[in-house]
């Protein structure tokens, strides 16, 4: 069992509170990602967890006991750091025997579990290298191994792939969600990239400025999020945000009027909006049809195309919104200056009130619901932790 | 034009010149010293070492036989021997019997001297003084020669300085000092240089400030009152004042504060992930001291090294207050000093002597030279 959870957790530099208070309960063998833009606080929140930086108040708890004050080694976790931090002066052996070494473990069991994990890995060829004869990759498994070896109860990454390049951050990122079902231990995985967040979590943990503006799985945020930071920030490309003002508001939705004058019915909770009220229509790029189909049409005037060869990106401009993508097929045949009515359905919109808060949607989108393993889990993600 | 391929410059070649040139008078000195070192001291004396590979002119005297020497053979009474002492590589080319003539015949030429008989002296140095009539000497006469001596090379001066002017016992105590006062500090100061990077503990910017601005206490100020406290330290425990660790205890401290300087600043750009991960491994301070701060630091701890010894090899001052004169105390560069004052027309002493101080420092320095630039300039610059 290995369960982690934070209560009010929070952690001052002399007198600026960077994390401002996290509330999170990390279920056993749960893959929990830590994401958010620069300076959120996801690698200092991280560092609490392993025990590298002092809590300044609240409490962490690991599998039920207290671990404010417990010694980073004794807390049963493991750390992969960004820069691998592996000791240049031993081989890839003694590196990831280290830790086994200094615990004064018996030498025939640090040899087992070395080689273990380095068949895990696929390093066994490599055991006698330094460092500084490995590729990227390899350092970056060697760094994995090292934790492995520790057979903790927590796995901590701190933005791992994040020194790779693109081909290399594809494979291994394919590579540690293998680990993940492999080893079967809860893993926590800071990263600023959203897609490494969608593709490994079961759980993402969304901050910004040392809070957490929301907690869910990764198609939960996609097709719930909770304000416009999160509905911005998950989804690639962005989500595009219109202001818009309302018309109507009835027990079905609220309705809004676009640029160009169309109406759209959104089905929200139409509670507390007043016509003539000024609300942001978010709209993802792959919900909006070049054709002009669906509920309502936005006159736009195309900017710049981007064609990737099996999508196309259109960024067009309309009365009151610099530049919105949309997403069409490879086969497009948009051009800058074109201009066209880009067609949006309601049931795809999410509105936001001035205090940048989602209106809760009517319906709840199944889709939501399918966990990393394809299946309908059935029960929604925990409850968010907003401060 | 091209050289080995490559484009070069008529300014890069008068640069590699420029640099040549200058290289080769840097170790003009160093050179001269050995080539006079391995001289013959006659030949010492009497010419440069640049002329060393030249025959060396000597000019002499000998004393012939007396008149109990003289041999009666068929045509009247001779006198014969060897001008030059025994096994002397030496060939005269020219004597007369008198001083202020000394070319007057050549060798192998035969002229009358003090107005008797004749006398030829050959060029190995022997001479055949014939006379008609017995000769009456009761002293030899003097034969005055100019020879040639063909260049000896000998490795007769460093033994004489070695076994019998006291330089192999100073050797020794010079290594006896500089050894441990190279090694002590290095250790204090690793430690040290540890914890004011890795660990945080009050009043530690404060404690290195300190620490850095002991780098500009002059030696001299302080070598006095040391002394003194040595002295009454020495009374209580009934340790003599100038001893063997005293001198250590006072190379340790005037070394530390670089030292320590030097260590810092390498230690502190090791990265800080590393150190981490040691952390969450279950490596204690300790742990991380000895099994990756120290095998990580020994490009600085080589530099310093090579730095400390060479500054207490070479040192005078502090082995003149904190040593005595002893044999058993006595360190190499005191010994030169008293060699100097002793001995000071004994060039071929002096030369070998001084080479002997300098090659050690030389093997040293030539050993180690790669660790010298790397660890003053580690740290400095990010990568």
């Amino acid at each position: 069992m290995a369960t982690v959870k934070l209560s009010n957790v929070k952690k001052a530099f002399g007198s600026v509170e960077i994390i401002k208070g996290v509330d999170l309960d990390i279920h056993d063998n749960e893959f929990v990602v830590f994401v958010g833009p620069s300076g959120c606080g996801k690698s200092t929140l991280l560092r609490l967890i392993a025990g590298l930086e002092d809590i300044s108040s609240g409490e962490l708890t690991i599998d039920g006991k207290r671990m404010n004050d417990t010694p980073p080694a004794e807390r049963g976790i493991a750390m992969v750091f960004q820069s691998y931090a592996l000791y240049p002066h031993m081989s890839v052996y003694e590196n990831m025997a280290f830790g086994l070494k200094l615990a004064k473990i018996d030498r025939k069991v640090i040899d087992e579990k070395v080689r273990e994990a380095a068949r895990i890995l696929q390093l066994e060829h490599l055991l006698q290298r330094k460092p500084k004869e490995l590729s990227g990759g390899q350092r970056q498994r060697v760094a994995i191994g090292r934790s492995i070896v520790r057979d903790p109860k927590v796995f901590l990454f701190d933005e791992p792939l994040s020194n790779l390049d693109a081909a290399l951050r594809v494979q291994m990122r394919i590579e540690i969600a293998k680990l993940h079902s492999d080893l079967d231990a809860t893993m926590i995985y800071v990263t600023h990239d959203q897609v490494e967040a969608m593709t490994l979590a079961d759980k993402i943990v969304v901050l910004q400025a040392g809070i957490v503006e929301q907690v869910g799985s990764p198609l939960e945020l996609y097709y719930h999020p909770q304000n416009k930071f999160v509905a911005g920030f998950i989804g690639s490309p962005k989500m595009n945000f219109v202001p818009v003002e309302v018309s109507a508001a009835d027990a079905g939705g609220v309705t809004v009027t676009l640029p160009g004058g169309d109406n759209l019915k959104v089905p929200v909770e139409a509670a507390g909006v007043e016509p003539g009220q000024k609300l942001t229509l978010g709209v993802r790029p792959e919900h909006m049809s070049e054709t002009g189909e669906g509920d309502a049409a936005i006159p736009v005037q195309c900017v710049v195309v981007e064609r990737l060869g099996g999508d196309t990106y259109g960024y067009v401009h309309t009365e009151g919104v610099e530049l919105m993508t949309v997403q069409t097929d490879g086969t497009s045949r948009m051009k800058p200056g074109d201009n066209l009515r880009v067609g949006i359905r309601g049931i795809t919109c999410h509105l936001f009130g001035a205090d940048d808060q989602a209106l809760p949607l009517l319906e709840r989108n199944d889709l939501a619901d399918i966990g990393k393993s394809g299946i309908l889990s059935g029960a929604p993600g925990p409850a968010p932790a907003v401060h | 034009m091209k050289i080995a391929g490559r484009y070069v410059t008529g300014g890069q070649v008068a640069g590699q010149f420029l640099l040549l040139f200058l290289v080769v008078i840097w170790t003009l000195p160093t050179v001269g010293l050995l080539i006079s070192s391995l001289r013959d001291k006659d030949q010492l004396i009497a010419s440069g070492w640049w002329s060393a590979l030249s025959s060396t002119e000597i000019t002499n005297q000998g004393r012939t036989g007396t008149a109990d020497d003289q041999v009666e053979t068929a045509g009247g009474y001779e006198i014969a021997g060897n001008l030059l002492p025994e096994d002397s590589p030496a060939e005269i080319g020219f004597w007369s019997d008198n001083i202020n003539d000394i070319t007057a015949y050549e060798a192998g030429q035969s002229a009358p001297v003090d107005d008797t008989g004749a006398m030829t002296v050959n060029a190995d140095g022997s001479y055949s003084w014939v006379s008609p009539e017995p000769f009456t000497l009761e002293r030899g006469e003097r034969v005055f020669y100019q020879a040639f001596v063909p260049p000896i090379f000998t490795l007769d001066n460093y033994r004489e300085v070695l076994a019998s002017e006291g330089i192999g016992r100073a050797f020794i105590n010079t290594a006896t000092v500089a050894i441990p006062a190279t090694i002590i500090p290095i250790l204090i100061a690793a430690f040290c240089a540890y914890a004011f990077t890795w660990m945080s503990f009050p009043g530690r910017n404060w404690l290195f400030a300190i620490v850095v601005g002991l780098l500009v206490v002059p030696l001299q100020m302080s070598l006095i009152p040391l002394l003194r406290l040595y002295n009454d330290v020495g009374a209580t425990f009934g340790v003599e004042a100038k001893s063997y660790l005293g001198i250590w205890l006072a190379h340790t401290g005037f070394g530390l504060p670089l030292a320590i300087y030097l260590l810092r600043n390498y230690i502190g750009s090791l990265p800080r992930d590393l150190i981490e991960s040691a952390k969450v491994d279950g490596a204690t301070h300790f742990h991380i001291f000895t099994r990756l701060v120290m095998p990580l630091s020994v490009p600085a701890l080589a530099s310093f090294a090579i730095f400390q010894f060479l500054w207490v090899w070479n040192d005078l001052l502090v082995a003149l207050v904190f040593l005595s004169k002893r044999e058993d105390q006595i360190v190499l560069t005191s010994q030169l000093r008293e060699l100097l004052g002793s001995r000071g027309d004994n060039w071929e002493i002096l030369t070998s002597g001084a080479f002997i101080s300098m090659i050690v420092p030389l093997l040293v320095f030539f050993a180690l030279q790669r660790y010298f630039v790397r660890g003053l300039t580690a740290g400095s610059v990010k990568g």
